[in-house]
């Protein structure tokens, strides 16, 4: 089978949308037969990526390439860049503005949990520029 | 014990009406979504003082059987149009979550 491709625009400011790609690359991984285990691993990863993609950095896109081996997923944004991955891999540790922490985020969880529920992580990231973050998880 | 029988043994406010069918096998407290992501399972009954729509969100992603806001705790009108769009059951109450965990666990485990 050759890979599924899915591609989604993030917008940078709408919270009220923040997860809705997260949600569809969910649905379109349970229509394709998908372990609840990796769907769930698939969905949270996501989830936090496109949430710190609104907080952070003004949207930008994802696109999810499934396969029956692995589901990869690459969100680029073109904010501001993370002056230090280290840090920001600390759960705990959190850059999030007050408006955003009242949502209940900005716990300093997120790329924690991106890696926690994610098989693989890159990050690459230029302050000034922007940044890529690749997801993979494994259909094992 | 499905989410119908939980509305009515604990006189559940109904804010938003999702599947009420949908079997309650659990409960998770908490407010702070990244968490409540990670750690909430399919079924479970969210007990949370966030009313808004990324709560709505976390609840269709981890598949609660719904969410009870504690406290009284409101929901915001996109969060409600949000929950009505997804199916989710957003339930009320005035008691605080200790309360209503201790409830739900009696509920679930009738026998300890």
């Amino acid at each position: 089978m050759d890979p599924v491709k899915l591609h989604y625009d993030i917008s940078g400011t709408d919270f009220t949308t923040a997860g809705e790609a997260s949600g569809k690359i969910k649905k379109t991984l349970k229509s394709l037969g998908f372990s609840p285990a990796i769907i769930r691993n698939v969905t949270i990863a996501v989830y936090e990526a496109e949430i710190n993609m609104v907080v952070h950095a003004g949207g930008g896109e994802i696109d999810a390439y499934v396969s029956p081996e692995k589901i990869e997923v690459v969100l680029v944004d073109h904010g501001p860049g993370i002056p230090d991955i280290g840090l920001a891999m600390q759960e705990g540790w959190s850059t999030a503005p007050e408006n955003v922490r009242q949502l209940g985020f900005g716990a300093g969880m997120g790329l924690p949990n991106i890696k926690k529920y994610s098989d693989d992580l890159q990050i690459e990231s230029e302050v000034g520029k922007g940044t890529t973050i690749r997801i993979t998880v494994l259909n094992k | 014990m499905n989410v119908k029988e939980l509305i009515a043994k604990l006189d559940l406010k109904t804010l938003s009406e999702g599947d009420t069918d949908l079997p309650v096998t659990g409960c998770y407290c908490g407010d702070l979504l990244s968490w409540v992501m990670s750690r909430a399972q399919e079924g479970d009954a969210w007990l949370t003082v966030m009313g808004n729509i990324n709560a709505i969100g976390v609840a269709a992603l981890t598949e609660a059987a719904c969410i009870i806001l504690v406290d009284n705790a409101a929901l915001d009108d996109d969060a409600l149009k949000k929950a009505q769009e997804n199916d989710i059951t957003v339930l009320q109450s005035e008691a605080d979550a200790f309360s209503l965990a201790v409830w739900i666990n009696r509920l679930l485990n009738p026998e300890e």
